[in-house]
């Protein structure tokens, strides 16, 4: 789950580091009334979960308060990457001696976390990593220990000569650790980590991305997830257990388990179509799941066919096979329907579906030449 | 001839009471795998299905079985400590199906594991298969053939769908693992490759990866060094949209080294078979396994 940056913001202050005043509104009015309660020039910052958000004209920098309100009424509303923007973060613009960038991950290799600091600060670190990796450094986190002061201290000298500023620096590196671990945290970042003209070190902007694995034992954070900033179908699909994400093309594809569904889509790919939409069931399906999936593809306007892709192992093929059934009842599909089912109590649901007047396919490849077959001629 | 899990396999599951744990239990025992007990705590003294007898600890159940492999099917929130219990009791193999695991708690189980000696397989995994011989998890026993392909896989009902492949042409399989999709995880391709490879039981392997990370570009490398049996393998993904979390935590393309393009690149580079579709691991393993007078 990915946090805003006023949420991660507010994680970051809560943990001790220095960060800049900053107030949230979702009006031009207001944006002008904090703008005006700051006083001076300020900066409004789109709060929308895709990055780029600077190149998308989702931050601007405002003179005067009637400025603020200007910039705002273009922000909010604005699409960046497909999201509506409908609040934006105003903040104090900064006088900026230098920039830096701090974070910390999980790193899988390693099986730690690890803490890494860059001197080239404001930009998309992974820039950085690709083109100039030796101005990248890191340190290994042995997760009994934590991040240790010695490790803080040698990361903060490759950022800052001055005593002082590289003290700051390892005090915040802690503390942006003590952060991520109380978040939950798989990504924590801070970018631009700045020098202010009178030496001060503070956090300009964060990223944080909670481990979806944590939210069921952190209430807290789990509060922080915003619906309104997500594909309400993506939303809709969560809350049954369903894992979705809206693609391009015009196959809807509805599988069990991660790896067949991307392996689905592919294959609708090779075959010359295009996957409408990624959709995991799950294991142990019940039908209400599968009548919920069936109905968030058949609302998508761009499918023109349906493909389901069903390997039963803790899956039974007859749930699937009913959760069809009662879904098409009452609604009669409009779209043509592909259904492919092998494995667990794969012949009762043959006959459940032949009942039902559906044709039910065994093999993997024939069923998508068919489903991509039936969304060329419809469309 | 296997890898991870035989005969000798001794198994106690935790969580044997449960909803998942009992059906695959039954499964399991149905399989002919040696369930020697089970464990779920205030249970302990009853039997389950009346012959497999239940333990309040994985402690007791190991002094009084000689249990030397557990299969963990508890929910999540005690998944952790499930496995450090196993570890703690002296047991050698650990496998957790159970899914949702906190990556930050893994960075804790992963040294402990290691400093006892013990392997771990997943969490969020289909375990492990030694067709004919063991079946320590959940992958359906009715789609395993004896034989002599080793499959590896970061998946689950896309792993059955190969093993389904290459039952259906008379492939049979030596050991099929499932290492889970999660970021971090006990065992990595690489254990599976090197296992394989010293398996004499095993003719060739087949790898299925998938987007995220850079478990396949690593093993790839480690084939081209240090694998002499034909691999062949296949990546899932290649139409995901970058930065997606495409339902395993593992499936999250970062940066420029998790994609489906980079991983295959890796596998040709390293002269292992690259599949196209699922159904090709017939026909390539059979290409492949006819040069080394298989």
């Amino acid at each position: 789950m990915n946090l805003h940056e006023y949420q991660a913001r507010a994680l970051l202050k809560a943990a001790g580091i220095p960060v800049p005043d900053g107030d949230v509104a979702t009006s031009p009015e207001e944006v002008e009334g904090v703008a005006k309660r700051m006083g001076g020039a300020v900066v409004v910052k789109a709060q929308v979960h895709a990055g780029g958000r600077g190149k998308a004209g989702g931050v601007k920098l405002a003179k005067s308060a009637g400025e603020a309100r200007v910039h705002a009424d273009k922000i909010l509303g604005m699409q960046i990457k497909g999201l509506i923007v409908d609040k934006v973060l105003v903040v104090p613009a900064a006088e900026i001696a230098s920039e830096s960038y701090v974070g910390v991950i999980v790193d899988r290799a390693s099986q730690r976390p690890v803490m890494m600091v860059s001197p080239a600060g404001g930009v998309d670190i992974e820039e950085v990593a690709a083109k100039t990796p030796e101005r990248i450094f890191q340190a290994s986190i042995d997760p009994r220990y934590g991040l240790l002061p010695h490790q803080a201290t040698s990361l903060a000298f490759q950022l800052y000569r001055e005593p002082q500023q590289v003290r700051q620096a390892a005090t915040i590196m802690r503390q942006l650790y003590q952060a991520f671990l109380d978040a939950g945290a798989s990504l924590a970042e801070i970018n631009p980590l700045i020098t202010t003209p009178d030496g001060s070190v503070v956090a300009l902007d964060a990223k944080i991305v909670i481990d979806d694995n944590e939210l069921e034992r952190r209430e807290d954070i789990a509060r922080l997830r915003d619906p309104a900033a997500e594909d309400p179908a993506e939303v809709e699909a969560r809350e049954v257990g369903l894992s979705y994400i809206k693609l391009d093309g015009n196959v809807g594809c509805c599988v069990n388990g991660a790896g067949l569904a991307m392996a689905t889509m592919d294959l609708v790919k090779y075959y010359g179509g295009e996957p409408a939409n990624f959709l995991d069931i799950g294991g142990s399906s019940n039908p209400h799941k599968v009548i919920t999936a069936l109905n968030i593809i058949t609302r998508d306007p761009s499918v023109k066919s349906i493909l389901f892709n069903i390997f039963g192992g803790i899956t039974r093929c007859d749930d699937v096979a009913n959760g069809i059934v009662t879904a098409t009842a009452n609604t009669k599909l409009e779209r043509p329907i592909v259904i492919r089912l092998t494995g667990t109590n794969e012949s009762i649901a043959v006959d459940i579906l032949k009942k039902a007047g559906f044709e039910a396919l065994t093999d993997m490849d024939e069923a998508v030449q068919q489903a991509v077959k039936q969304a060329r001629e419809a469309a | 001839m296997s890898i991870f899990v035989d005969r000798q396999t001794k198994l106690v599951v935790q969580g044997i009471t449960g909803r998942d744990g009992s059906f695959h239990t039954k499964q399991m025992l149905e399989y002919e795998t040696r369930v020697v007990a089970g464990v779920t705590p205030g249970k302990g003294g009853q039997r389950f299905e009346d012959t497999v007898p239940i333990f309040n600890t994985v402690g007791e159940a190991v002094a009084e079985t000689g249990a030397n492999t557990s299969v963990i099917y508890v929910p999540s929130r005690f998944a952790v400590d499930a496995m450090f219990e196993a570890a703690d009791a002296g047991i050698k193999l650990v496998v957790c199906i159970t899914e949702g695991v906190p990556v930050l708690d893994m960075t804790r189980v992963m040294p402990f594991l290691q400093e006892r000696g013990t392997r771990l397989i997943g969490p969020n995994c289909p375990g492990v298969i030694s067709p004919g011989a063991s079946k320590v998890g959940i992958i359906p026993a009715q789609i395993c053939l004896e034989g002599t392909i080793g499959v590896v896989s970061r998946s689950g009902t896309l792993t059955y769908e190969v093993i389904h492949q290459l039952t259906r042409h008379g492939l049979g399989q030596s050991t099929c693992i499932g290492i889970g999709g999660d970021p971090i995880v006990g065992t990595n391709f690489i254990d599976c490759l090197e296992a394989f490879e010293a398996d004499p039981g095993t003719e060739a392997i087949v790898m299925i990866g998938e987007i995220g990370g850079t478990d396949e570009q690593q093993a790839a490398k480690y084939v081209s060094h240090e694998v002499r049996k034909p691999v062949v393998g296949f990546i899932a993904g290649q139409t995901a949209p970058p930065g997606r979390r495409m339902g395993h935590a593992g499936a999250i393309i970062s940066g420029s080294s998790g994609t489906a393009k980079e991983k295959v690149a890796a596998f040709e580079a390293a002269g292992i078979g690259v599949m196209e579709r699922p159904v090709e691991v017939v026909s390539l393993l059979q290409e492949r396994m006819k040069g080394v007078g298989c």
